[in-house]
């Protein structure tokens, strides 16, 4: 490793730009995630990447550090022509990249999972200095010997940085790298990145937290539906102005038309509850959450995916039981304590977000299906422990005429029918058993725009005939065109609600960058 | 370039149609190691597969033998569609002989129509013991139930060996470590005049039976099934892995137990150190040839019980050793395992451009 004056001194007697990005498209089908995407990055220049969910920040860095090809367009890196076929003509290139979810190898030491990401390096004691030599320049401080299962989230993303940082890079990219660090944390991380910006490595630099963008960025690219919608000086930005450019306009299918109650102040399902911790790390711990729902009214639950909507969906299902039982009231009885099968029994249904696998078993057919959450119903169980086919079949058969299914039988897998036609099923299963609540996670999600306006429709209609719905969705024109009344859900704190009404496409933006708004 | 890739379609007759094959996959093999050991491989297959079965005694002795492997095959398969893997069934087995063989000797000379059941109940209960402590460790601590199980086998046979050199040895036995003989009443009836069948086959085919109509029927299967599939949907829909964990191996631990207790009081009479060659490692066998039905365990069970046979009789009339019954087995479970993939996989070859 050469001194870091001398890498500083190459990389500034470079040109100025660092990477150019020109004109990049990418479909996948009919569907466009990157459209026409230009870019400049220059030498020592942090860029924040910034959009919602599917604006096509992901495929974008894919598509620079060789995961994906591009099907139109041109990329420049270091004023050469530059277009990676794979990862490792990206790394040879001096492009790294440092993901979200880590890959490292739980059972090896450090200093061996710095060695497997270099290709010819072997874990000895030249290369324990030279990764020393890194760790001291960038302040980076691990323990070469100590195992990856023993080291927290901070540690294994240091980890992964001292390995991209070997490779000696002009580009760093980071997938939201502090979603999972600690304040203290992300401190440490800023330093280290402006230490990199100093010697003249460019870095990307993904994030949904506008706070941090504004510490650290020199400039945000914002995306939106797959294209380049503005390019800003984020310490110039409101939250508002951000939060308005990266959320757009929105244009409504079907608007509420029946708008339920401000008369009656009746609260069919409400929920108070203080710190929920889930059982895997890896899902967000929930913090004072408060929601109440009245009957025939829709509450929608908007929010970036990966804030605690799994754990919230969990503990509102009965899948997460609570020990408080009155944090949970459904009709006036506490239930926070009961389990999914007692919730279920009294009127609280759900549907899971994931719908093979969690909502439905996909190697079972349509009617055993069937069993899984309506087999209390219509004699499907008899004496509590027999199954019948017959009655599990004619329940299904219900479902599939009730809801327009479009299945050959329900003898058939759930593996084999569409997206769209199993969520109808499976949410169709549920309306047959008479919700009074019903908790619905992004049923809409990789669904057909034909069956997406049908299950919207089912949905009013439940809302309709009296049962609380409450509607987690990523989609915020669903949100806005479905719902009665908006609150937004991020670090798995919940904001104020918001009559969909009074909700706007900027204010919807900027609760879910975690911005506190004060009515 | 040879890739592997999901079958688009899978009818059900695929699955029966890879067990045909698998065994004459078998059977091809064995006819060329037969071969090129200097022995005519048609005849020598007609020696040591058919003419085992030409006789009373012939048939008997297959009942015998396969009365433990569909006893156990059944209960595995009710615990292997849960996902829980119950390798231990051999010392379940063991304990079971070990425990009911106790209550034999405790109650020896000592007639009534009531000793039997509760020599069966004794061993039955032995049997679930031994299945309840991987099942505990693995609710209470995560423990992995193969290598608990597993580790556990080589404890019971240890501890059925203590206890026939020791406190259970016949006192008149001139120190040989062997019980006594059970009397009358402690030993299951004969069902032929030759051979060693007994009436343990009988309760294989009713708990064969049972074992379908509990999967097919009962909604304790289904939720067995669910959980073996899914314990994400499982949990939503209102499952108990823990209940399905404790399920499972006391199923496998109570049938296995069963099977002992039969095994000691139905074919050997008395308590030895060795009672089962195996048989509780080789129902994990039956169960996989019968594709996890409890039904199909039984020509599975049957099949497998003439590879012993056949081992014998190729060591009594071809002078080949008696470890040609683990050739066989392991050659019928590697085509088994080959077949089945193939099922839900083809194979593709590509030219490399």
């Amino acid at each position: 490793m050469t001194e870091s004056v001398a890498i500083a001194e190459r990389l500034s007697a470079s040109s100025k730009q660092c990477l150019g990005v020109r004109g990049l498209s990418k479909f996948f089908g009919d569907f466009a995630a990157n459209r026409d995407v230009t870019l400049s990055i220059d030498a020592g220049e942090i860029h924040a990447l910034l959009g919602e969910n599917g604006a096509g920040k992901s495929t974008l860095v894919k598509m620079i550090y060789g995961i994906l090809k591009p099907d139109a367009g041109s990329m420049e890196l270091l004023a050469s022509a530059y277009s990676p076929n794979n990862p490792g003509d990206a790394k040879s290139a001096g492009v790294g990249m440092v993901f979200q979810h880590f890959a490292v190898f739980d059972a090896l030491t450090v200093l061996e999972n710095i060695a497997l990401g270099l290709e010819g390096r072997f874990p000895d004691k030249a290369l324990a200095t030279e990764i020393l030599e890194v760790c001291e320049r960038y302040r980076l401080h691990v323990e070469l010997d100590q195992r990856i299962h023993d080291l927290g989230a901070g540690e294994r993303q240091r980890v992964e940085i001292i390995r991209v940082l070997m490779q000696d890079p002009r580009l760093l990219i980071l997938d939201e790298p502090t979603s999972v660090l600690t304040p203290q944390e992300t401190e440490q991380l800023f330093t280290t990145l402006d230490r990199l910006s100093d010697e003249g490595r460019s870095i990307i630099y993904i994030s949904h937290k506008l706070d941090e963008v504004r510490v650290l960025c020199d400039r945000a690219t914002l995306m939106r539906a797959g294209q380049v919608v503005d390019v800003v000086d984020p310490r110039q930005e409101s939250t508002r102005s951000l939060g308005e450019k990266m959320i757009g306009e929105r244009l409504s299918e079907t608007k509420r038309t029946q708008t339920i109650d401000a008369q009656t102040n009746a609260v069919r399902f409400s929920v108070r509850v203080g710190d929920v911790y889930p059982e895997s790390t890896r899902n967000v711990v929930l913090t004072d959450v408060y929601l109440s729902v009245a009957p025939g009214s829709i509450l929608g639950i908007s929010g970036v995916s990966g804030n605690g909507q799994d754990t919230l969906f969990d503990v509102l299902t009965g899948e997460l039981t609570l020990p408080t039982p009155d944090s949970i009231i459904l009709n006036d009885a506490p239930v926070a304590h009961l389990d999914v099968e007692q919730r279920r029994h009294k009127g609280l249904l759900g549907a899971p977000e994931n719908r093979l696998d969690h909502a439905a078993i996909p190697e079972l057919t349509l009617w055993e299906n069937v069993i899984l959450t309506a087999r209390h119903t219509r004699g499907i169980l008899k004496n509590n422990h027999l199954i019948s086919g017959k009655s599990a079949k004619a329940f299904a058969e219900e479902v599939v005429t009730t809801f327009d299914v479009r299945t050959p039988s329900v003898n058939a897998k759930a593996s084999s029918l569409s997206g769209g036609n199993l969520q109808k099923f499976l949410i169709g299963r549920e309306l047959l058993g008479n919700p009074k609540v019903f908790i619905v996670s992004n049923p809409t999600w990789g669904v057909d725009a034909k069956a997406q306006l049908f299950i919207h429709q089912m949905l009013l209609k439940l809302a309709d005939q009296g049962a609380s719905i409450i509607l987690i969705s990523q989609d915020i024109d669903e949100l806005l065109s479905v719902t009665d009344r908006i609150c937004v859900i991020c670090h798995g704190r919940l904001s104020r609600t918001f009559s969909t009404e009074e909700m706007t496409p900027e204010l919807l933006g900027a609760l879910m960058l975690g911005q506190e708004i004060d009515s | 370039m040879i890739m592997i890739e999901a079958r688009a379609v899978i009818r059900w007759y695929h699955e029966w149609i890879a067990v045909f094959i698998a065994l004459l996959l078998t059977a091809v093999t064995v006819s060329v190691l037969l071969s090129s050991l200097g022995l005519d491989p048609i005849s020598s297959l007609q020696r040591i597969f058919i003419r085992p079965l030409n006789s009373v005694y012939g048939v008997s002795e297959l009942l015998a033998k396969a009365t433990p492997l569909i006893t156990i095959g059944v209960a595995l398969a009710l615990g292997f569609r849960a996902g829980i893997w119950n390798i231990g069934a051999e010392g379940q087995l063991v304990m079971g002989g070990l425990c009911g063989g106790a209550v034999a000797l405790a109650f020896w000379n000592i007639d009534g129509f009531w000793v039997m059941p509760l020599i069966l109940l004794g061993g039955t209960l032995g049997g679930l013991a031994w299945g309840a402590i991987p099942a505990f460790l693995k609710v209470r601590f995560n423990a992995n139930e193969i290598l608990v199980s597993l580790m556990l086998t080589y404890v019971a046979i240890l501890l059925l060996s203590v206890m026939v050199h020791g406190p259970l040895r016949d006192p008149t036995g001139f120190n040989f470590p062997e019980s006594r003989l059970f009397h009358d009443d402690a030993t299951l009836p004969k069902l032929f005049p030759a051979g060693r069948g007994h009436l343990g086959f009988v309760f294989a085919l009713i708990f064969a039976v049972l074992g379908t109509w509990v999967v097919k029927r009962w909604h304790l299967g289904f939720e067995m099934r669910v959980t073996g599939l899914s314990t994400t949907a499982a949990k939503f829909a209102g499952y108990n892995r823990d209940r399905t964990v404790w399920m499972a191996l006391l199923i496998g631990g109570g049938m296995s137990g069963f099977a002992g207790v039969v095994e000691v009081t139905g074919n050997i009479g008395q308590l030895v150190p060795n009672i089962s060659p195996s048989y509780g490692f080789t129902a994990i066998i039956v169960a996989f040839l019968a594709r996890l039905h409890p039904l199909a365990v039984i020509p599975a069970g049957l099949l497998v019980a003439l590879s012993y046979l056949a081992g014998e009789a190729a060591q009594l009339s071809l002078g080949i050793p008696a470890a040609s019954t683990q050739v066989f087995q392991g050659l019928l479970l590697f085509f088994l395992l080959g077949a089945s993939l193939l099922v839900n996989y083809r194979i593709r070859f590509w030219r490399v451009a």
